[in-house]
């Protein structure tokens, strides 16, 4: 166990080293990012001026030391749009994405497990049809769109809830309806599939036959089990949710991570953006790890020695 | 059956848009801008600039599924090569490839695709480019794994008895037996393509107006959802017509083609 414990911190220590060289070579196809920081009408003395006190004249490997020791103490350089540093402007937009992240995990699992295990039990039946059809629906809408229809019907026309914007409760409710249209649609097709593979196996009907209740063989035996491909998926879409939610927050004006990046790019900011991009693929790696260790506690049957 | 239906009506009308289209999708005419669903002429009414909404929605079209198809071909093309030489060679070839794959998916898609189109810079061809960067991967990761199962089965054992060079077994032998998973895929990866595309745009990047995009006309219909809910209302619609017609074609393919499903 402990073995693997070590192995696998190290292949995601690996991961994340190749996103942060990833990260410093981005940086370079971005253009001369001297050129960035100075006014439009800088002149060539200027421009060489600061090449030289930012240290861009030395040679690639130089530079990628220096910029790989300083990303270590998490000194990603200043933004070039706003007077703090690119790590504080990140960090101060993380609470706001996983306020709405975790939420809309939360209420995707609430709603879409109880429809998968329904679905899978009563395969065939109307309410799987009826299922079937929503989550495949839930999938194809783009969640940019649904936002926008969202706030045409609950903003505009019946002006119940506002357009967007963060601080209280009725800010939440669309941007999560958003959210969770997606992701529950995408838990319930996998708890419906796995559920189903689990209910054709034997100790389902060794637990049928010792005449437990179906409640208990459903959610006792067969959802126990399925939830190993649930959680690799949620382990999946909450790392995508921490940096994907990049749309949502467009569209409701959320003041989190997502929207940060889009602002930085527009503003071609890229300090900001390379250090949300780091961060991001931080969370990722982690969030595979604690996915992979939760497994353990999940199925005991698994073991890594 | 329906998913094919919906994808051949987006076909022929992407096909054929000149002659669906009542009236050029950049002429503007500026007394009639803003015009309701329905008014004469204008069967999705017109947009800020006066022009007809329902001939954008049409050429628009035409964005979608060329960015679409041309994506998941030249990114199945290189995800395919690079799935099967990782699968086949394995050690550290494998290593480094499944590596890069990590790291590349450790990144959110929509955010790697927005980087790279704002380094690349903003127009159709970019995106393409963008798309093809990002798209690469999930082929790469399901043919290695398709060929991590087929390299060690009898027949690709007796190739190599008879002596037949790799390059050969596999682009004869294997290639032909992981075709059907890169068909699947592909489908489904054309919608996500698309509805990728149609994002990159409405979020300021890519396809850039006054070209007929989806993406960027429900930008612009965002900034006008007060006074003329339409703007947004049919772009969106068409893209998420689109987008469930090749999920269901892609889910049928996957039934029909699969074996272990369609048992």
């Amino acid at each position: 166990m402990q073995r693997y414990l070590v192995k696998r911190i190290f292949q995601m220590l690996i991961v994340v080293f190749l996103a942060l060289t990833a990260v410093f070579f981005m940086q370079f196809l971005a253009g001369d990012p001297v050129i960035l920081l100075l006014p439009m009408d800088a002149t060539f003395e200027e421009i060489a001026e600061m090449r030289e006190r930012l240290g861009f004249d030395d040679s690639i490997f130089v530079q990628y030391f220096r910029f790989v020791s300083r990303a270590l103490q998490g000194d990603f350089g200043p933004s070039l749009r706003h007077p703090q540093t690119a790590i504080q402007l990140v960090l101060s937009r993380v609470p706001a994405t996983l306020e709405l992240a975790l939420i809309a995990v939360v209420v995707s699992l609430l709603v879409a497990i109880p429809i998968g295990v329904i679905s899978a039990a009563f395969r065939g039946s109307w309410f799987d049809q009826v299922a079937i059809v929503v989550t495949v629906f839930g999938q194809a809408v783009p969640g940019f769109w649904l936002g926008i229809m969202l706030i045409l019907f609950f903003s505009v026309t019946l002006e119940w809830l506002p357009t967007g914007g963060r601080g209280e409760l009725n800010n939440l409710i669309l941007p999560i309806i958003t959210l969770t249209a997606f992701y529950a649609a995408r838990f319930a097709r996998m708890t419906r599939s796995t559920v189903l593979d689990v209910l054709n196996t034997d100790y389902i009907r060794t637990a049928r036959a010792k005449g437990l209740s179906e409640r208990r063989v459903l959610y006792k035996h067969a959802l126990r089990n399925a939830s190993i491909s649930i959680i690799t998926l949620l382990g999946l879409q909450l790392g995508q949710l921490l940096g994907g939610a990049v749309v949502t927050e467009t569209v409701f004006y959320w003041p989190g991570l997502g929207r940060l990046l889009v602002q930085s790019l527009l503003n071609r900011d890229f300090p900001v953006v390379f250090t949300g991009v780091f961060f991001i693929a931080l969370v990722h790696a982690t969030l595979n790890l604690a996915v992979d260790l939760f497994y353990l506690v999940v199925d005991p049957r698994i073991s890594y020695d | 059956m329906l998913g094919f239906a919906i994808v051949l009506i987006v076909i022929i009308s992407s096909l054929f848009a000149p002659f669906i289209a009542p009236s050029d999708p950049n002429q503007a005419n500026r007394p009639n801008r803003l015009q309701p669903p329905g008014s004469p002429g204008h069967i999705f009414g017109t947009d800020q600039h006066g022009r007809d909404l329902f001939s954008r929605v049409i050429f628009g079209a035409r964005i979608s599924l060329f960015v679409g198809l041309v994506t998941v071909l030249i990114a199945g093309t290189i995800g395919t090569v690079v799935g099967l030489f990782s699968g086949y060679f394995g050690k550290w070839l494998d290593s480094v490839i499944m590596r890069l794959v990590d790291v590349w998916l450790s990144f959110p898609f929509i955010l790697l695709a927005l980087i790279i189109n704002a380094i690349l810079g903003m127009g159709l061809r970019n995106v393409v480019i963008t798309l093809i960067i990002t798209g690469w991967v999930i082929f790469a990761r399901l043919v290695r794994g398709e060929v991590l199962a087929l390299k060690n089965r009898d027949y690709i054992q007796a190739a190599k008895a008879l002596g037949q060079s790799e390059l050969k077994i596999i682009f004869f032998h294997i290639l032909p037996n992981v075709f059907t998973p890169i068909i699947i895929i592909s489908s489904l990866q054309i919608s996500q393509i698309i509805i990728a595309e149609a994002t990159i745009s409405f979020l300021g990047f890519g396809v850039q107006p006054p070209t007929a995009a989806w993406g960027n006309m429900l930008s612009d219909g965002r900034n006008f959802l007060f006074n003329a809910w339409w703007m947004a209302t049919f772009p969106g619609l068409a893209l998420a017509f689109t987008a469930l017609g090749l999920n269901l074609f892609g889910d049928w393919l996957r039934d029909t083609l699969d074996p272990k499903i369609s048992k």
